[in-house]
């Protein structure tokens, strides 16, 4: 039998109802696994005990006959996530040593489903990057390497990096990342897994640490489809204490799903083929065309018009929310202050936000407070609000000639660290195919589709109509099944 | 009716323009956007919630109940109600802003256009004007500061943090401190009324933030300056003489004024500038993505309606025209809807057809002995039911004007009922003609002298036989019989 | 590009806009910020090209209405929760440098 590590949820959640193992042995796998890995520095904090008493407990619940959805199932938390009595930075200095007194709803469904946390993971610094080199505790690697020889260390994608690499690098069974722009996604792509962004309200933001809030949505990463449909079960649900929260019962996603895509229109976007991607991108996304087209599937010729407006539109909302929403760290309530010799209050704060936050989040902060400022709301903020909901009217009509869209997920494969830090937009690119679903609000799905010459992990989105994540998660395993996706990183680590 | 106030400055005459910002605490149990309470006077920081202290990652979930309060208040301001609003941010940083924003509301206020009807005269309906209200908004209020505690910090007490203020604006109608004042009383009446607001200044639950700016009489309008949140009515009317009569200085000795905000100092009575608070400010609006907009539904709409209570105007015109009290009277015991409270409830006792009556005895008698006593109306020593009692008891004669005042005040030392402070001291008033009579022949003859003065046409002496036999009643004689049965023994 | 007068922000603005957003720069700073916000301001800049005449701005990403919750005391007295993380707090009371107003 093959290590408990390389199990997933759905198996381990099975092999522990079953006996075929206990929690414990498979808490103290994982728990050595994520020890050996520190080199990745996918971890801010590590859990241990508490993946442990979780799994004692759930083989007690067994013996009881009283196992839960995720008894026996170990995760990781993104640090993005208030997790009570365990400190959450957001990847931010400015939080360091933060420890919430409360638990954010999402992570607070997983314990109750009988989930253990395995520990917190880095990211990019208050979600804001693409490459997981904004963290304030230094970048996550990612378990994969080129087979050219060249061993940069890779980028694990952002700003759900260490996600990435925990679930890779085979850490953690599954764990929960937040989505504002492609999160989710580009990283899941970037190392080989799965990884859903659910329609914006699914689940409830109380608790996750916001960066632009119309925008933020949680969801799991896992190594396959079931597994993501098994955790998102588990994390979503309607909350009170959110207001923007969908007080709707949550589906029986795992039991629903089907291969089954016969019929079903598959539409391409037109918009989407831009220029000065690589061919590797075309090949894996004619790939998947050819792949859903021989499991029944109708494929569809689309058009969105305004795709090439999404990303600078993001660039606009997003920054504006975040600049609002990151001005509560100021050094008074919590984290970190920074207090000049009889300095007053304004120089405190000044001080101890330019000590806290990093380049990319100032950058981002300075961009949102410029283009609220007076004067030019109308040209940028409204102007963006606009071409948002043009965006969103192009996606409601094309769902009139299609069920779903296929599109790659990264304009490229993961990158070497260090290669795109030092030119934003370039950076901000990486999110090009992912950003139009997140200003839409729509389900979205990144499933591996295949490697490209250096044999690195490429990924095909899947989009689908709001509330429809039977759907997108149904396309994504007929892809799944047909791509056959096996390769992972072996262990240099 | 056009104000006629004027400062005289030494180049001519300048009219004051005024415009008012009342911050008014929407009576609530629960804060705007938390479930901390709104409490006032509780230990520092016992009444904040993680929301409240914008801990990472909280999120706000809007109080019906203010929504509704504010929407009310809107209503008997008769202003237009607007179905669809929403929240923005308001961005600023402050040690009492947790948040570096304020949830308010900008681009789409609950609350449009209304207006309030103020006499600057309440005596005098010709002196009635009225005050366009431009919009109301539901905001957060801020924490608190003090900086008295400890050598090199502020405190930072964060309860008040995020209780719902109704923010009212006024147009810039007023042109004088009186109408100023006379419009926040009014204003503070209306919302005391509908319940929205407890109108208590002291405690900060009603604060104005003062817009003046002058200008040759009815020139173009000079640059303005805010004065903010003044606690008082009577600081209020100071403070817009003081800093118009500053601003006419200014422009006479050939300066110019500088839009800034403004503090009133109650003990100096002076404002000075904040422009140290001032520098650069920009707001940075935008809606609230946390907040999707507030639609209310008609059913909202209709219940709020019917919740209103009768408003002063219309109480005032009914007390006139109804009840025919007097204008004054009318006046005087709508002003506060307590008042107009304990008079309804002395009516529902003596029927509407005494309002004349207990109107006059409420405003001389009561108000004389409650202030006298400093006790506001709520704690009135009296209740209505016994004020009837002995309103009763003067009608039928059972007491004389006299023994009314007496048992009164006895009534507030004791706070027994009239009935029975005039049974155990035999206060009662007697039309007893057999003890009367005996009184009077005892009289007639120990005074054989005058009587025969009288007999002989000495009219006048009748009085003083009258005053003799009152005397010797102790004043419990009915005066009519007295006369009567002197006239007949004097023949 | 087109560049309208929206775009070029120089050390003076680059100045303002971190003092609205209370973060302190250096002029090494401020000399790098200044052509990274021009590139990505020149960047959105596109967006103007797009006519939005009869569109409304997005106001909630998916159709939801907005709840209202009872005026009903479920929370406050947690003075300790409040206070356990502040770099400063001292009789109940959060503290920063003196304000003088
Ligand atoms: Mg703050
Ligand atoms: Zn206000």
């Amino acid at each position: 039998m093959s290590a408990l590590t390389d199990l997933g949820v759905a198996a381990i959640r099975d092999g522990v109802r079953g006996g075929a193992f206990s929690a414990r042995e498979v808490a103290e796998a994982f728990v050595g696994a994520v020890e050996k890995a520190r080199g990745l520095n996918a971890f801010t904090v590590e859990t241990p005990e508490r993946a442990l008493t979780a799994a004692d407990l759930a083989d007690a619940d067994r013996a009881r006959g009283a196992l839960k959805p995720l008894s026996g199932v170990p995760v990781g938390i993104k640090d993005l996530f208030s997790t009570k009595g365990i400190q959450t930075t957001a990847g931010s200095r400015i939080l360091e040593g933060f420890e919430p007194p409360y638990e954010s709803t999402v992570s607070a469904n997983l314990l109750a489903a009988g989930a253990g946390m395995l520990g917190k993971l880095n990211m990019d610094e208050f979600a804001m990057g693409s490459s997981n080199e904004t963290s304030g505790f230094g970048p996550v690697v990612s378990p994969w390497r080129r087979s050219d020889g060249g061993n940069a260390p890779l980028t694990p994608g952002g700003s759900s990096g260490g996600s990435a690499t925990a679930v890779a690098a085979r850490l953690a069974p599954a764990v929960t990342g937040t989505d504002t722009g492609g999160s989710i996604r580009q990283p899941a792509a970037f190392v080989g897994i799965t990884g859903i962004k659910p329609t914006y309200g699914r689940c409830s933001r109380w608790g996750i640490v916001a960066f632009a809030s119309s925008l933020d949505q949680a969801g799991p990463m896992a190594r396959d489809v079931k597994d993501c449909a098994i955790m998102l079960e588990a994390m979503a649900g309607f909350d009170p204490k959110d207001a923007t929260s969908l007080d709707l019962p949550v589906p029986h996603w795992e039991a629903n799903l089907t291969s089954d895509v016969r019929g079903k229109r598959i539409g391409i976007p037109r918009e989407y083929r831009i220029e000065g991607v690589p061919d590797e991108i075309d090949k894996v996304w004619e790939r998947g065309i050819a792949l859903m087209r021989d499991a029944g599937a109708e494929i569809v010729e689309v058009s969105l018009p305004h795709t090439k407006y999404a990303l600078p539109a993001y660039y606009i909302i997003a920054p504006a929310e975040a600049s609002s929403n990151l001005a509560r760290y100021d050094g008074v309530r919590y984290g970190k202050r920074v207090a000049p010799e009889n300095g007053n209050l304004t120089e405190m704060y000044e001080a101890t936000r330019a000590a806290g936050f990093g380049a990319e989040v100032k950058r981002r902060i300075m961009i949102g407070t410029y283009v609220l400022s007076a004067g030019f709301y109308d040209a940028y903020f409204n102007q963006a609000q606009k071409v948002r909901a043009l965006i969103a009217r192009d996606f409601e009509r094309v769902w009139a000639e299609c069920d779903y869209l296929l599109t790659p997920t990264a304009p490229s494969a993961a990158f070497a660290l260090g290669e795109k830090s030092d030119d934003p937009i370039a950076m901000y690119l990486n999110d090009v195919f992912a950003v139009p679903a997140s200003l839409a609000g729509l389900p979205a799905i990144s499933v591996p589709a295949g490697l490209n010459d250096q044999g690195l992990p490429l990924g095909l989105q899947i989009v689908g109509p709001a509330l429809d994540e039977q759907g997108v998660l149904d396309a994504a395993l007929a892809l799944e099944e047909r791509a056959g996706f096996t390769a992972r990183p072996e262990a240099w680590w | 009716m056009v104000s006629d106030y004027r400062i005289h400055g030494a180049t001519g005459e300048w009219e004051v323009v005024i415009g008012l910002e009342v911050h008014a605490q929407v009576t609530s149990k629960a804060k705007l956007f938390s479930g901390a309470s709104t409490d006032f006077g509780a230990e520092p920081n016992s009444q904040v919630s993680l929301v409240d202290a914008a801990m990472p990652g909280m999120l706000p979930v809007p109080n019906r109940e203010c929504i509704r309060q504010a929407v009310r208040t809107g209503m008997a301001l008769e202003a237009q109600i607007n179905p669809w609003s929403r929240f923005d941010r308001k961005n600023y940083f402050y040690a009492d802003l947790p948040q570096g924003y304020q949830i308010s509301q900008l681009y789409h206020p609950i609350v449009g256009e209304g207006a309030i009807t103020i006499l600057t005269d309440e005596k005098d309906e010709s002196t009635a004007k009225t005050i366009g209200i431009e919009r109301i908004h539901l905001e957060q209020d801020a924490g608190k500061l003090m900086h008295d505690q400890h050598p090199s910090f502020s405190y930072v007490d964060l309860n008040r943090c995020g209780v719902a203020l109704m923010e009212i604006v006024s147009r810039p109608d007023m042109r004088s401190p009186e109408e100023a004042g006379a419009y926040v009383r009014k204003l503070r009446s209306i919302l005391r009324y509908v319940g929205s607001c407890d109108g208590n200044m002291e405690q900060g639950s009603m604060r104005a933030d003062v817009n003046v700016s002058v200008r040759r009489p009815g020139g173009e309008l000079g640059t303005r300056t805010e004065t903010k949140n003044v606690n008082s009515v009577r600081f209020i009317m100071a403070a817009i003489e003081h800093e118009a009569s500053r601003q006419v200085d200014v422009l006479e000795s050939g300066g110019t004024i500088v839009q800034e905000t403004r503090l009133w100092d109650p003990d100096k009575a002076e404002g000075r500038s904040l422009r140290s608070k001032e520098e650069a400010h920009d707001y940075r609006y935008f809606p609230d993505p946390d907040l999707l907009p507030v639609e209310l539904g008609e059913d909202f709409l209709a219940e709020c309606r019917a919740s209103l209570p009768e408003l002063p105007d219309a109480k005032r015109r009914r007390y006139e025209e109804a009840l025919g009290l007097p204008p004054y009277n009318a006046a005087v015991l709508t002003a506060e809807v307590e008042t107009a409270r304990w008079f309804e409830a002395l009516l529902a006792e003596l029927g509407d057809g005494n309002a004349v009556r207990a109107s006059n005895w409420v405003i001389s008698d009561l108000f004389g002995a409650l202030n006298r006593l400093g006790h506001s109306i709520e704690d009135s020593p009296v209740t209505p039911r016994q004020a009837a009692e002995l309103l009763r008891l003067i009608a039928d004669g059972t007491l004389s004007g006299t023994l009314a005042k007496q048992v009164f005040e006895i009534m507030l030392e004791t706070r027994q009922d009239a009935g029975t402070i005039v049974e155990e001291r035999g206060l009662k008033q007697t039309s007893d003609t057999g003890a009367i009579e005996k009184v009077i022949a005892d009289i007639l003859t120990a005074n054989a002298d005058k009587v025969a003065e009288y007999r002989g046409g000495k009219d006048k002496l009748f009085g003083f036989f009258v005053g003799q036999t009152m005397k010797a009643m102790a004043g419990k004689a009915n005066p009519g019989v007295v006369n009567a049965l002197l006239k007949k023994a004097l023949g | 590009m087109l560049a309208p007068a929206t775009m070029s922000v120089d050390a003076a603005t680059v100045r303002h806009i971190a003092r609205l957003a209370r973060i302190a720069v250096t002029d090494a700073e401020v000399a790098a910020l200044a052509p990274e916000l021009n590139n990505i301001l020149g960047w959105v800049e596109q967006l103007q090209e797009v006519d939005v005449a009869e569109v409304e701005p997005m106001t909630a990403v998916i159709p939801n209405r907005l709840r209202l919750r009872g005026d009903e005391v479920t929370d406050g007295g947690i003075r300790d929760d409040v206070l356990a993380n502040a770099p400063v707090a001292e009789h109940g009371f959060f503290a920063v440098p003196k304000v003088i107003e």
